[in-house]
């Protein structure tokens, strides 16, 4: 167990630094880095003097010089620009030198500024990520029991008529993406129009405080889209098990059909769905951004908007970084939790 | 002019889409009538469900049709401002900028006008086009390009496999929206980026074809000459016009923003379709007609794609309909986020974001593309779930 841990570790550390080098080479690709020295200098800058405040400020090096350095297992560049000041990666601004660390990079701690918000990128990402929190544990806590018990519901009596209405239901929510639901949702219960006005439109009040006006519409909103799925696993693994051999001599020796499921079904049939909901976090994390984005919710999602509209590379870095892990790291639980659950797979 | 009531609209809609009834009716009773002939799409009319979802989905595709390639049913023109018109409610009177209405317009906006003083109905209909144009194209690439990469990997196996899965994760491992935003930025098109993944990637359906073809008929080569001739020519041609916009005859020409949301998207959908190839193919591998085609020594080509292909075409023909349905919602995603599509595109994603800013108070330009988006992926996923369970059934 302890060697298929350290394997998936190895090869996750070695997804992240590809995924990362990507992510890198996309965002310091020479159109990018041009538009970063207009919006960052001046509009009209000439070629020559693009060129001039980009070798000032490091972003002229090797692309894996540069890599290397944000990562920080080469030495952060000092430059003494041509304008006569003089700049390091780890050398704050209008500062001399004195003193500075030779590595600053994420492996220091130093995720870089942020253009746009003006802040650390460190600081940016973990407010940000605590708000998202906040609305993935929300999301989770109405997802994940409804849609194991709308699949229970479905799968212990396959083809009843519960089954095929609740089954009508999951399909209906995976087909329905949250922009869709979202503005539906917006415009039955909160428009001026329909008049019901139960809840709130937009969240941007719930950064605060998170109420139940102003923060039902958007935790229902993606938990819709991914409940379908979860509900629509968690009914077949269900009637699969139901069909098993020991359900039918549980029901020969006369056990209450409320037993059964209860006690026999149950166990066994939320192995297969508790993958499932593990391996929903990287399409959560798709509907974070849109629903942030919809409702107006500062969060991490609409953060990555902001970073990728701006050009914002080093916020930008910092986003993928984190998204990249928590995509990997459930991953790797959904993986081991797997083996915990089901007695019959061992790893050698 | 009166503005129409809820019921005049309704009557006028079903009149529009009248093309659309007849194609619709022409093809369930064609495919009623000779459903024994038809093999498993005859079997998809024995189910209800089934025959649901591939009603909504031709009624989509023939609106798209019809609608957006021979302007049958669409009223105005999607890109007509009436400033007159802004906001309007569905079924008010039309009127143009000018404060008159001009000679042989259609009387009415069906319904509504948005917030530029625009068609909501027209826009609807050309935005199922955006859509029926591009998501089973794109899908279809994907699959190419899942199942080129999947069958060798899931029959080999080892150092081929790990490499390929390894990749596949890789992307898998991605936000989209981060990957899209990455990818579909002006600044990333003009580097070429997009254009050499079009190059790479649409190379795979003609490897497949040619390879599909060379197996089978190598004992046969004036046969297997004349095929991959033919092949390669029509796949060359189209490859240089879709991919690098270099058609010799100069007929196909693809703008190239359309080019890069489709690279996108199948760059996105092809890493799923390879890991279902693979996981397929490793477990028919193990069947004993394989065994028996590798007795006879037939070649590991003709093995994979003559006989692994066929007998997973049940899960791929299920998991095809499904991914229509999720490269539409991508596609959507990315109008959303206005990645890619101009800025004045009727596509339902664009319209429903134009839409939401006004939400609170008039809902109809955003309600309409949103439900029809959701009607659309709907009826593919009960698509796929007639013919998953029809394909069950023998």
């Amino acid at each position: 167990m302890g060697l298929f841990i350290l394997r998936r570790v190895g090869v996750m550390i070695l997804t992240a630094l590809c995924l990362t080098f990507v992510v890198f080479f996309l965002t310091n690709l020479p159109p990018n880095l041009e538009k970063l020295a207009k919006t960052q200098g001046e509009m009209r800058m000439t070629d020559a003097e693009v060129e001039r405040w980009l070798a000032n400020r490091g972003y002229s090096q090797p692309l894996v010089v540069k890599y290397g350095q944000w990562l920080g297992v080469l030495p952060g560049y000092v430059i003494d620009g041509t304008d006569g000041q003089l700049r390091g990666k780890c050398i704050p601004l209008g500062g001399t030198g004195e003193g500075a660390p030779t590595f600053c990079g994420v492996l220091q701690g130093d995720w870089g500024r942020s253009q746009v918000f003006k802040q650390p990128v460190l600081d940016v990402v973990s407010t940000r990520l605590s708000l998202t929190g906040i609305l993935m544990f929300w999301v989770m806590a109405v997802m994940v029991p409804t849609a194991l018990i709308v699949g229970i519901l479905a799968g212990m009596r396959e083809g009843s008529r519960l089954d095929r209405s609740l089954s009508s239901f999951s399909i209906l929510t995976t087909a329905t993406p949250e922009y869709v639901s979202g503005v539906v949702f917006i415009s039955v219960f909160s428009s001026t129009t329909m008049g019901l006005k139960w809840f709130n439109g937009s969240a941007a009040s719930a950064m605060d405080g998170a109420t139940f006006n102003n923060f039902t519409l958007p935790v229902l909103t993606i938990a819709l889209y991914g409940m379908g799925y979860i509900a629509r696993m968690t009914r077949a693994s269900m009637a699969e098990v139901m069909t098993a051999q020991y359900i039918r001599t549980a029901r020969l020796k006369g056990v209450s059909f409320r037993n059964i499921v209860v006690k026999h079904a149950l166990r066994n049939a939320l192995i297969a769905p508790f993958t499932v909901i593990m391996l929903q976090f990287p399409w959560l994390l798709n509907g974070v951004v849109i629903v942030e984005t919809l409702f107006n919710y500062k969060g991490f999602g609409w953060t990555l908007v902001q970073a990728a509209g701006n050009n914002d590379i080093e916020l930008l870095l910092g986003v993928s970084v984190v998204s990249v892990f928590v995509v990997l790291i459930t991953q790797l639980i959904s993986d081991i939790g797997y083996v915990y659950l089901n007695p019959r797979i061992s790893v050698k | 002019m009166e503005a129409l009531t809820w019921g005049g609209i309704f009557a006028r809609i079903l009149t529009q889409l009248l093309p659309v009834w007849i194609a619709l009716i022409a093809t369930f009773a064609l495919s009623i009538t000779y459903k024994r002939r038809l093999g498993l799409y005859g079997k998809l009319f024995d189910s209800p469900i089934g025959m649901i979802g591939f009603g909504i989905v031709m009624f989509w595709v023939f609106t798209g049709l019809f609608g957006g390639l021979f302007d049958l049913i669409t009223t105005h023109d999607v890109l007509e401002q009436s400033a007159r018109m802004k906001n309007k409610l569905p079924g008010t009177a039309f009127v143009a900028s000018n404060g008159k209405m001009p000679e042989g317009a259609y009387p009415y906006y069906l319904l509504g006008g948005d917030n530029l003083g625009r068609d909501v109905w027209s826009r609807m209909i050309v935005g199922a086009w955006e859509v029926i144009k591009i998501a089973p194209f794109a899908t279809l690439f994907a699959f190419m390009v899942g199942i080129t990469l999947g069958l060798p990997a899931g029959y080999h196996g080892s150092r081929l496999d790990t490499g390929l899965s390894f990749v596949a994760n890789l992307i898998l491992a991605f936000p989209v929206i981060l990957l899209f935003y990455l990818l579909v930025t002006p600044e990333i098109v003009a580097t070429g980026i997009p254009r050499y993944m079009a190059g790479v990637l649409f190379l795979f359906p003609i490897i497949f074809l040619v390879v599909l073809i060379n197996s089978r008929f190598h004992t046969q080569p004036p046969k297997r000459n004349l095929y991959a001739a033919i092949a390669l020519a029509i796949g060359g041609w189209l490859y240089l016009g879709i991919a690098w916009d270099a058609d010799p005859f100069g007929i196909i020409a693809f703008p190239p923003n359309l080019l890069v949301v489709f690279v996108s998207v199948v760059f996105v959908n092809s890493p799923t379709v390879f890991r279902i190839v693979r996981g397929l193919t490793m477990d028919i591998k193990t069947r004993d007609y394989v065994a028996a085609a590798q007795t006879r020594g037939e070649g590991t080509w003709y093995i994979m794609l003559w006989e692994i292909l066929p007998n997973a075409r049940g899960p791929l023909i299920v998991d095809f309909c499904l991914r229509i349905g999720y490269t539409t919602i991508l596609l959507g995603t990315l109008g959303f986020f206005g990645l890619g599509l101009s800025p004045e595109s009727p596509d339902w994603g664009s319209t429903i974001n134009d839409g939401r800013r006004l939400l609170q108070v008039y809902l109809h330009p955003a309600l309409a593309p949103a439900l029809s988006l959701l009607s659309l992926v709907l009826g593919l996923n009960l698509l796929a779930d007639g013919l998953r369970e029809e394909s069950l059934k023998d």
